[in-house]
């Protein structure tokens, strides 16, 4: 462990490493184009007159949500590889110790630090318990939901030919009893990921300022810094 | 033996030559390639024709009234010719107990070997009382005919899905179908009704293959209910350009263009009428300007309006859609977080201030 600031005694953990945070910043950038895309494939921009030869506006809007939506999904294959692949933290958010009573008990005590009804926040190198339980439901199941629906929907286009349309679209849509509710879930999905993101945000925000660990810079640098030096409680 | 679709034509007085004709469009509308036709000029010579019973449960004979008026291939009476339409009590001469009997003649008479189509679909509530064909109910005759027929096609969105009779609240608890047959296999012919070329054609598929077309997951002949309505729709370089109608009398409707934002629901309906369309081929409903609502989808009637994409999500309460539970969740919890953000900034200026 490597002492970074003399003044405030902040040890620092080596936590997200390369592929990881890469991986982070791209499936951002992924999720914002494919919600801004995605809203305009809904709800499209007011018309444009003259001729249809003249403008491929719709064709670029869903050209750029279906790139994004590869580039999420290989992202997503690859952050699987890393999660066997990488350090310890890199599994996290895909197995929460949901059989551990001292774990829910801490997703208790990150429950009271957010009501403001505990006084001080636990410390931790990697997620803290409640992050690593709304990162599981909802961003992991939420995407595998999102990237599902959404090559079900892209098979439809694809064609009956298609291995979109054989492994997605046929189970989802008679799973869902018809094409339009697949996609109405398909936008029930989008805001809960936006929903997702904006607490996601937040909490990162407020936790870079309030808790006893860095947590913004951490996803830029990949090192966990610390602003006191009592023992993290998910230290190992 | 039942004389052949052949015969019958040559007593019609149809000429060699617009039989060859028929079988080469029939061909083709099927998605066969040219070497077909022969196949199913033989098939209609040779094979004695194969006898339909066409029961009539909880409908309306929209399924009836496309089906005579199909215009390729050729007119409803030929068609009516290619099958041995034993029963039909809509359009049938006989009636009473005459009537009746031929469905049980045929049963004992054609045993495994009869077609069974079925128009409308049998209520389950009250023992199936909401639905009475000659003094018993719908259902027994429909179970006492599938039991020994070869195969079933359900005719239209009632027997296909359930439409109209079986949308929320479903007081008759009016079922496709399928939920009451299960050892049979069904074609489902979807639509409200379906087209009538494609009725045809399927009944002209298996006259002459003698076998069922192939079918999709949910139970359709993947020749005509494939692709989307969207995918073939003439108006689909609006869409991929971007150019839409946003009011019934603007600009835009005037020019033809794409009916997306009016709710059409082309991009959610798997059908043909973008292909063969109707009256002949004539028209079809975006193509006189008004949007697809979803009549061969499951469940159309409980998606809500015909005027919007999205289906309701009822648990919201009426008339809310996914967009404006999520737009409002999302506000919600954006507010949230601006109070919770609040409300720390003042916990932490008042820890900080008694620090100091």
């Amino acid at each position: 462990m490597t002492t970074k600031s003399a003044t405030a005694q902040q040890q620092a953990v080596y936590v997200y490493e390369g592929p990881l945070r890469l991986w982070h910043w791209i499936n951002a950038l992924s999720i914002l184009v494919l919600a801004v895309t995605g809203y305009f494939i809904g709800s499209p921009l007011p018309s444009l007159s003259g001729e249809a030869s003249d403008h491929f506006l719709m064709g670029y809007i869903r050209f750029a949500h279906f790139a994004a939506g590869y580039i999420l999904i290989i992202g997503f294959f690859l952050r699987i590889y890393w999660a066997f692949a990488g350090n310890g933290h890199a599994r996290q958010i895909f197995l929460p110790p949901l059989l551990s009573s001292k774990w829910w008990s801490e997703v208790l005590h990150e429950i009271k630090w957010y009501a403001f009804i505990a006084r001080e926040p636990k410390k931790y190198e990697g997620h803290n318990p409640l992050a690593t339980l709304v990162m599981h439901f909802v961003f992991v199941w939420g995407i595998v939901f999102m990237m599902v629906t959404g090559l079900a929907l892209y098979g439809e286009g694809a064609g009956l030919g298609s291995w979109q349309y054989r492994w997605f679209s046929g189970w989802v849509i008679s799973a869902f009893g018809n094409s339009q509710n697949v996609h109405t879930w398909h936008h029930v999905g989008m805001w809960v990921i936006i929903c997702f993101a904006i607490v996601h945000i937040y909490a990162a925000v407020r936790e870079d300022v309030m808790s006893r660990q860095s947590i913004i810079s951490t996803m830029i640098s990949g090192w966990r810094t610390f602003k006191d030096t009592r023992v993290a409680d998910d230290a190992h | 033996m039942t004389e052949t679709f052949y015969d019958v034509l040559r007593r019609q007085g149809i000429s060699r030559r617009s039989f060859l004709k028929f079988c080469s469009l029939t061909a083709a509308s099927l998605g066969l390639g040219p070497e077909f036709a022969p196949t199913m000029a033989h098939a209609l010579e040779t094979k004695p024709r194969t006898p339909v019973l066409w029961l009539h449960g909880l409908e309306c004979t929209c399924c009836s009234e496309a089906f005579i008026r199909s215009a390729h291939p050729l007119a409803s009476d030929v068609i009516l010719s290619m099958i041995s339409l034993d029963y039909d009590d809509t359009i049938m001469a006989a009636a009473g107990h005459q009537a009746e009997a031929i469905v049980e003649e045929v049963v004992a008479k054609y045993k495994g070997n009869y077609l069974l189509a079925v128009e409308g679909n049998p209520p389950l509530n009250a023992d199936g009382m909401y639905c009475i064909i000659g003094g018993k109910p719908f259902l027994d005759q429909l179970r006492f005919a599938a039991k020994d027929c070869k195969a079933i096609i359900s005719w239209g969105s009632c027997a296909s899905w359930g439409c109209v009779q079986a949308a929320r609240p479903n007081p008759t608890q009016a079922v496709p179908v399928h939920k009451v047959i299960r050892d049979k296999p069904i074609i489902k012919v979807p639509g409200c009704p379906p087209i009538p070329e494609v009725m045809t054609a399927v009944v002209t598929y298996m006259a002459t293959f003698d076998k069922i077309p192939e079918l999709d997951r949910q139970g359709r002949p993947k020749m005509f209910y494939s692709q989307r309505i969207h995918d073939k729709c003439y108006r689909r370089p609006h869409f991929d350009a971007g150019q839409f109608v946003e009011a019934w009398d603007d600009d835009g409707a005037r020019r033809g263009y794409c009916l997306y934002k009016m709710g059409c629901k082309g991009p959610t309906t798997y059908n043909a009428c973008s292909t063969t369309r109707w009256m002949g081929g004539l028209s079809f409903p975006i193509q006189s300007g008004h949007g697809c609502i979803g009549c061969s989808e499951d469940g159309f009637w409980d998606n809500g309006s015909f005027y919007n994409r999205l289906s309701d999500i009822h648990q919201f309460g009426i008339e809310s859609n996914a967009d404006k539970v999520g737009a409002t969740a999302a506000g919600v919890v954006g507010a949230a977080v601006a109070a919770h953000a609040a409300v720390s900034a003042i916990k932490r200026a008042r820890q900080n201030g008694g620090n100091e």
